[in-house]
């Protein structure tokens, strides 16, 4: 029996985005639809104008798409576009319960953060071109995590330095600075890889680095510390390590880098426990949030008990949109906007959210997979387990799997640093899946084996005759 | 790199595993029970934010639910008042519920388990969810003769009927108005809990049966008659001594007749006069004869140290235990440490009048769906016998002659055949005595059974006697149910 092995040319894909994009713009303009009829009794003022604006921004980005990265993930932008969409929707239900006005800045916010993943689809025509920027990426990645430590810049909200002031509106660095270091980390890695996979000693069953190779970490395992005890930023602190370790491994393969990773974060959640106050404090509302003390006590877990109460009160299937009383915890619409849809949209609407982010962080590691260049299997890899770590500490802080910590969750809380850096990170997954998923080979002859390497090739079907 | 990508998308997947175990957990698996803690607002709004039925008293809301808006969308609200305020309860955001409020909870609200198809046909139909509505038993006509016949007075009056143990009446004095404890102004709310904890006359105490429980004094003698008779070794006619005090053994004390007079002629007497005079060395004396575990027994059959719930929590009724004789003694003439509640004492006459038979008193008649269906009628049920049908006659005989030519003449309704008996209780401080009356009519086919107290003598003070101030608040209950 003869086996044949085509590698199958994919289509673009791009009718099915259009399909999705459509669906995923339904959804949400239905969902507005729905706020506005249980909350006022009739249809929002504004639901053609959300509508069309969602569905303008997705077909804008759609056809640019088309243009520059035909061969681009086609679901990326439909699940990003919906999340979005849901957040607006509860940004707006929220509004309406307290009288302000935030799923407008929301939009517009969207607005210009599509336009800004639709330029760098433009600018930046292949990813490639980002690695030999690999130390300017370090300096901006670096500049901009500090840049709300100078003074009369950075402004401090809720404890946290990771504010800057704009004058008309303000700004985490953070949110950008975070792709800039994905960058670096990936820049930096791909190049370092053959000496960090280097086998030093060997201690019980683990294969150790060398130690004078355990430079990197160390320093990625200073800066966090950094940013948490000068910014007091629990999340973005751990973000980073964990993007760096993650990327560390993924590029030397050695499981030992995750086992002394995990040590240093160890040593590091120590040292930030009996250094700081407010992580103590995040710790025991954690360990038990039921507290009555805790509860009353400023800072303490009312936040986090009224997030549950909602969700409690939302089960299986939820209150339905417009129906709950989510406004009831603080920070609804940004912190804990995974509680307030949790409560209206019951655990199946959660779950529908989360599998979205799931599939979504997929996709982007199945790009890296695909992808053949070794800066774009980290680039892309990085890109999506930070929205995987982001989505997990941020759900999980308010879920109660780990301590709260100040993260955002993508695309759905409001804030737009969040937002723009969310979609840069989509038109750089865009970008990597074009290169990865793109046909480069002639359609080989019936019968003939491919010419590329098995190891190389992207999906493949094995026909049997 | 592809290995370790695949194990990346593993521990990702974990990772995700772990968000959707957590949140299976909060909003399905254990949602109850996080639900459950402390200062869940949530809860509070959701118990206002739905129609709660309305408690209702011959066809008229004593309290009913209006929409009024705000975080709070239905407002409570009382017409029955004062009138029923020991009855319906309250319904507070800040301090619960109380009562029927309390007790009936889950229908009020629309929870109840057995309301489960009419919430789902609320859902299916896209109705709003509403409660269910609570008929009590009471007699409009006479709870509204109870309260004024007590009038200013501090006490409580419980009306039985005797052949299903129905409340009729049930009254407890000083009362409080619901509805300034049921408002949505918290701050009013607050003060008004204050001032009403305050008060030294208790007015959020439902002295009918959940009060301090209260010595009985004579009334107690229909239970110590109740286990002579049902010995085997009385009747209405047993000679008994009856001196101005009875000699109690192994202590210096005596016990006096209320009048410091012999019972009858050479301090001799009979069962049915001592009950008429309510002589207490007669009683006195048959308490040492019988004992205080024959007591006791007697007591229990006829509900003492019975927590019942009528819905509402009814404080047991006690005798104490291993009484000696001269403790026997005066728990005989319902002293010592004998306490009751208005509703046992009630419960008490009811028994005699329906031949011996015991039936459990209750409050709640009906309850109704949102759609005003019928989910439960309570049906009368027996309780007990605690005497038998010929103790009953020969008591009810002996309690007419009370009414008729003893100490319970004020109870005398004309052209109807009344039996009773008065009390007048030594609190054992300096203050006056309490009042107490219980009776039931007409004799021969009993309508209605009374318990009157009033504290401390009430308006006479230490001139107070049970037939003179607690039997004309009786008769008027009697009269206003016999009216009908």
């Amino acid at each position: 029996m003869t086996t044949v092995v085509t590698a199958l040319a994919p289509g673009t894909r791009r009718g099915f985005e259009l399909l999705l994009i459509g669906v995923s713009v339904g959804i949400s303009t239905a969902a507005y639809a729905l706020v506005g009829l249980t909350v006022e009794g009739v249809l929002p003022v504004r639901l053609l104008a959300v509508g069309a604006g969602l569905l303008g921004l997705g077909l804008a980005l759609h056809v640019v798409v088309r243009v520059v990265a035909p061969y681009a993930d086609p679901v990326l932008i439909p699940i990003a576009l919906l999340i979005n969409g849901l957040g607006l929707v509860m940004i707006h239900r929220l509004d309406l319960a307290e009288d302000t006005s935030l799923a407008v800045r929301q939009l517009g916010a969207t607005a210009i953060s599509v336009v800004a993943a639709a330029v760098v689809l433009v600018v930046l025509r292949d990813h490639r071109r980002l690695r030999a920027r690999t130390y300017t990426a370090m300096v901006v990645g670096l500049g901009l995590l500090l840049l709300p430590l100078v003074p009369g810049i950075g402004s401090t909200v809720n404890g946290a330095t990771i504010w800057i002031d704009l004058g008309i509106t303000t700004f985490q660095p953070a949110e950008l600075g975070k792709i800039a270091i994905i960058v670096f980390f990936a820049g930096y890695l791909v190049v370092a890889r053959d000496t960090l996979s280097l086998v030093g000693p060997k201690v019980l069953w683990l294969r150790l680095p060398r130690p004078r190779d355990l430079g990197p970490i160390l320093v990625a395992w200073l800066a966090s510390v950094g940013i948490l005890v000068f910014e007091r930023d629990l999340g973005t602190s751990l973000l980073f390590f964990g993007i760096f370790v993650a990327m560390l491994y993924v590029a030397t393969e050695r499981v030992s880098w995750i086992v002394i990773g995990l040590t240093l974060f160890a040593g590091g959640c120590v040292l930030a426990w009996r250094l700081f106050g407010h992580v103590q404090n995040r710790v025991a509302v954690w360990l038990d949030p039921f507290d009555p003390r805790l509860i009353e006590a400023t800072g303490g877990s009312y936040q986090v008990v009224q997030g549950l109460y909602g969700m409690a009160d939302g089960g299986l299937l939820g209150t339905g949109l417009g129906q709950g009383r989510p406004q009831i915890v603080p920070f609804a619409e940004s912190d804990f906007i995974v509680a307030a849809l949790g409560e209206e949209l019951g655990l199946a609407g959660l779950f529908a959210i989360l599998v979205l982010y799931g599939i979504l962080v997929q996709r982007g590691i199945r790009t890296a997979i695909g992808v053949r260049d070794g800066f774009g299997k980290l680039l892309a890899c990085g890109l999506a387990f930070s929205i995987a770590l982001q989505v997990f500490v941020v759900a999980g802080g308010v879920t109660r799997v780990i301590p709260l910590t100040g993260l955002t969750m993508p695309f759905l809380a409001y804030g737009g640093s969040s937002l723009l850096g969310s979609w840069i990170i989509i038109a750089l997954l865009l970008r990597i899946s074009d290169l990865a998923r793109r046909p480069d080979l002639p359609e080989p002859p019936r019968g003939q084996a491919p010419t590329s390497p098995a190891d190389d090739a992207r999906t493949q079907v094995v026909r049997l005759p | 790199m592809n290995t370790p990508l695949r194990r990346l998308a593993v521990v990702v997947t974990l990772l995700f595993a772990s968000l959707l175990l957590s949140t299976s957990w909060i909003q399905y698996v254990g949602a109850s029970s996080v639900a459950a803690g402390q200062g869940n607002v949530r809860e509070v709004y959701r118990e206002f934010g739905r129609e709660r039925g309305p408690i209702v008293v011959a066809d008229d809301a004593v309290a009913t639910s209006t929409e009024v808006g705000g975080d709070y969308q239905y407002l409570r609200e009382y017409p029955g008042g004062e009138l029923y305020a020991h009855s319906t309860g309250f319904f507070s955001i800040v301090y619960g519920t109380t009562a029927t409020e309390d007790a009936e909870n889950e229908v009020l609200a629309g929870t109840a388990d057995s309301l489960f198809y009419s919430r789902i046909g609320q859902v299916l139909t896209g109705q709003d969810p509403a409660g269910g509505s609570v008929a009590l038993t009471l007699d409009p006509a006479a709870q509204q003769a109870a309260w004024d016949a007590l009038g200013d007075q501090r006490g409580a009056v419980v009306a039985i009927e005797p052949s299903t143990g129905r409340v009729l009446a049930m009254v407890s004095k000083p009362s409080y108005d619901p509805d300034r404890l049921a408002s949505h102004d918290l701050t009013a709310v607050r003060e008004a809990w204050e001032q009403l904890n305050a008060d030294p006359d208790e007015p959020l105490v439902n002295r009918a049966i959940a009060g301090p429980t209260y010595p009985p004094g004579s009334v107690f003698k229909i239970v110590t008659a109740a286990a002579a008779l049902e010995s085997g070794d009385y009747t209405a006619d047993s000679v008994l001594p009856g001196p101005a005090a009875l000699d109690l053994p192994q202590t210096t004390a005596v016990l006096p007749n209320y009048d410091d007079r012999p019972c009858g002629p050479d301090d001799l007497t009979t069962l049915a006069e001592a009950l008429r005079i309510s002589c207490n060395s007669a009683f006195g004396q048959l308490g040492i004869d019988l004992g205080g575990d024959a007591l006791r027994a007697q007591a229990e059959q006829f509900g003492y140290e019975d927590g019942l719930s009528i819905p509402l929590t009814v404080t047991p009724s006690r005798v104490p235990e291993g009484l000696n004789a001269p403790q026997s003694a005066q728990a005989a003439v319902g002293q010592f440490d004998v306490r009751v509640t208005p509703l046992q004492v009630a419960m008490t006459s009811a028994a005699v009048a329906n031949d011996g038979v015991l039936m459990r008193p209750h409050l709640v008649r009906t309850l109704r769906g949102p759609d005003l269906q019928v989910i439960e009628q309570v049906e009368p049920e027996v309780m007990g016998d605690p005497i038998s049908a010929a103790t009953a006659e020969v008591l009810t005989t002996m309690m007419v002659d009370v009414v008729d030519n003893g100490t319970g003449t004020s109870a005398q309704i004309s052209g109807v055949q009344v039996a009773g008996k008065t009390g007048t209780a030594q609190t054992g401080n300096d203050e006056a005595p309490h009042a107490w009356f219980t009776s039931f009519a007409p004799a021969d086919d009993p309508q209605v059974a009374v318990a009157v107290v009033v504290e401390n003598g009430g308006s006479a003070g230490s001139e107070t006697s049970g037939g003179r101030v607690a039997a004309p608040i009786a008769r008027a209950v009697m009269e206003a149910v016999l009216a009908e």
